[in-house]
């Protein structure tokens, strides 16, 4: 761990809700600043402003990578245009050292009737970095784009693939800053680039101080050593221990119920069973490798006889990441009368990574495949595990056989 | 490791450090120079590469305004009093010096705003747009003052020594120009009526400068085209150019002087608005 290269003191910023009166602010903002007066007007609220970020304070060694979490809205982006020194802060401090590059904002510069060649020199000007670098560095950002064919075609040509790795490429190879920020975008492209981004943007990470905002809280997981979560523009956490945060954040998140299909179905309520004991609490959190079973009250409409019924595990994301069609024990889709029923299943050890979870369940009509209802975001819970897991499922296998052939 | 720069950011007014505001301003305007060359070069290479008549749509305006004032001039629609030059000639140098001046005073607004998403996003020297746009206005005014001397030839005007001055009358629209562009600059890019409000203004200034129009000799048309600090730029100029010995060279001089102040002045103002007005212009 290095030396202190970012260092924040109760940093606030506030905007304005309304369009007319935040123009209106901007030119009252420039009188005062030719006046020679503070910005900010000392820590009040004008008609229709609310505080962005508010009084946030913390420091970023080199080496260390800084993830920044928090629901849409939450600040983290104001925070990055802050520290770039895009707008200027209302309240408090911020100190600087080294050079700043950020994989924000790619291929900017770009115009779409220049060549692909033409146009890396113009988005390294843009970037600050002078005529012999790109020189220098030209084969080696042609060849990690993977456009070498059509470097000398406009880019309108291109695909927006291409346009887009072409713009990473340039700079990722020739920004080499003391802080770096990231919005986001980690890696562009197809899997394969994708890969050879992360790996790259992971040896850049290592000589600088680095603040990433993302919602993918597996990169998050992944990459940083250290997590702060914000919350309508104040800090929440800052903690070491990036799954600490996340769970906290989890905590903040809300889970929307959503139903849909003919309505001729209804789940009534849905009841969690961890180690086969009911559980009371409205977001339990499950250990990774529990039992989980389902305690289901449904009741189906008279007209349907035969309905068969699926039941969907989802992330926070709403990708649903484990289907569990009910089945007979010979295999044939479970059919269900009629009524007001009540169901138990178990699903057996959940295995799945740390996380927010939801159930989704799904009643169909097996002889024309309608859907009579599906209901979505049914009894949150959350899964703790010790370790990090890039797949959302995860399986602990061990080998059968194992032969070691002598070495040569 | 090289040399680390420090940057602090807090909400007191840039003006409280005045030393290092200026510092900081030349040392922006070299750090961008070869950033504003790049956008040029972009600009320029976009613009013309879509067209088929290509950069002889520098002149093409100019000369399709001269033509119709020499129409209305020779049918008596116009009654445009005697100048000293053919009239031809007196209009055709009269709105190519007019074109160089609004392409300067158009081009503050012009870069900034095209350049808006990239504002919005990346921190670069600001001050290689203004001298990407001055760089532009230079380019096409060279291409629009050789078609121009070859026109002159071809009617019969001859330069004389006055030429060698001619430079100076160039740099002086040009510099005017960039004066008033960047004032509006700020205000502008808030508030997009401006940028309307703009080519209206100027044609009806265009009639009060002897750009069409000779200059009157009495009364109050008079007196608001001796006012007109645009008049001395425009007619000594074109003195320089065709051989005749400039009036106004005492009103020239103190109209470059004060508008070389307020080129600092505005340059200040556009450091200090950018940041504000960027957070709140929207991308």
């Amino acid at each position: 761990m290095g030396e202190t290269l970012i260092k924040v003191e109760g940093l606030s910023k506030k905007f304005c809700r309304s369009l007319k009166k935040s123009m209106w602010y901007g030119m009252q903002d420039v009188g005062s600043e030719l006046l020679g007066r503070r910005h900010g007007d000392d820590g009040v609220l004008r008609p229709d402003e609310f505080w962005a970020v508010k009084d946030l304070s913390f420091e970023v060694k080199r080496g260390e990578c800084l993830g920044l979490i928090g629901h849409n809205g939450a600040g983290k982006t104001t925070l990055l245009r802050i520290l770039n020194g895009l707008i200027r802060p209302d309240q408090g401090r911020i100190e600087m050292h080294g050079k700043v590059g950020a994989l924000i904002a790619l291929g900017a510069g770009f115009n779409p009737i220049l060549t692909g060649r033409e146009n890396i020199y113009v988005n390294a000007a843009v970037l600050g970095m002078s005529k012999q670098c790109v020189d220098d560095k030209i084969d080696e950002i042609i060849d990690f784009a993977e456009i070498r064919e059509f470097i000398n075609a406009p880019v309108q040509t291109y695909s927006s693939g291409m346009s887009v790795r072409l713009g990473f490429a340039v700079a990722v190879i020739l920004i080499e800053p003391d802080i770096l920020f990231l919005d986001e975008v980690l890696a562009v492209g197809d899997i394969g680039f994708a890969i050879k981004c992360l790996n790259t943007v992971q040896k850049m990470t290592n000589k600088s101080a680095v603040v990433f905002v993302s919602h993918s809280m597996q990169q998050i997981s992944w990459f940083c050593t250290r997590v702060m979560l914000m919350n309508h523009g104040t800090l929440v956490m800052d903690s070491q221990n990036p799954s600490e945060c996340i769970d906290q954040y989890y905590g903040l998140v809300k889970h929307e119920q959503q139903v849909s299909g003919t309505g001729e179905a209804e789940v009534i309520d849905v009841k969690l069973l961890v180690n086969k004991r009911i559980v009371k609490n409205i977001e339990p959190t499950i250990p990774h490798g529990a039992e989980l079973g389902f305690r289901i009250k449904l009741a189906i409409s008279s007209n349907r006889h035969w309905t068969a019924m699926s039941v969907n595990i989802a992330d926070q994301t709403m990708q649903q990441i484990v289907t569990m069609p009910v089945r007979e024990a010979d295999g044939e889709l479970k059919r269900f009368p009629a009524g007001l029923l009540d169901v138990e299943l178990s699903m057996g050890k959940v295995e799945l990574t740390s996380g927010k979870y939801s159930i989704t369940i799904s009643i169909l009509d097996t002889e024309n495949n309608e859907v009579l209802t599906r209901a979505q975001g049914l009894s949150p819970f959350r899964v703790i595990s010790e370790e990090v897991h890039w797949g959302k499922l995860v399986r602990h296998i061990t080998p059968h056989k194992i032969t070691v052939q002598t070495r040569k | 490791m090289n040399e680390t720069r420090t940057t602090i950011y807090t909400p007191d007014s840039l003006l409280l450090h005045p030393y290092k505001m200026v510092v900081e301003m030349l040392s922006d305007l070299v750090a961008g120079r070869e950033l504003a060359w790049r956008l040029t070069v972009r600009d320029l290479s976009a613009q013309y590469r879509q067209t088929f008549l290509g950069f002889l749509w520098a002149i093409i305006l100019p000369l399709a305004n001269t033509l119709v004032w020499i129409f209305l001039s020779r049918s008596g629609v116009v009654n445009v009093s005697d100048t000293v030059l053919p009239y031809p000639v007196y209009v055709f140098t009269g709105t190519m010096l007019w074109a160089v001046l609004m392409d300067a005073l158009n081009a503050p607004l012009q870069t900034v705003t095209a350049s808006k998403s990239m504002l919005a996003k990346i921190n670069f020297p600001r001050e290689a747009l203004l001298v990407a746009g001055i760089y532009k206005t230079l380019i096409n005014a060279l291409i629009k003052v050789v078609l121009l001397m070859i026109a002159l030839v071809a009617m019969g005007i001859y330069p004389d020594w006055g030429i060698l001055l001619f430079p100076i009358g160039l740099f002086s629209l040009i510099l005017v120009g960039t004066v008033i562009g960047l004032a509006i600059t700020p205000i502008g890019l808030l508030y997009t009526d401006v940028g309307k409000a703009i080519p209206l203004l100027m044609q009806f200034l265009m009639y009060l400068t002897p750009v069409v129009f000779a200059m009157p000799k009495e009364g109050l048309p008079a007196t608001i085209f001796q006012l007109n600090p645009l008049t001395p730029l425009i007619l000594t100029s074109r003195d320089w150019l065709t051989g005749l010995s400039p009036e106004y060279l005492g009103y020239f001089v103190l109209v470059n002087a004060i508008s070389l102040v307020l080129l600092l002045l505005f340059w200040i103002v556009f450091r200090l608005a950018m940041p504000i007005l960027i957070e709140r212009m929207g991308s």
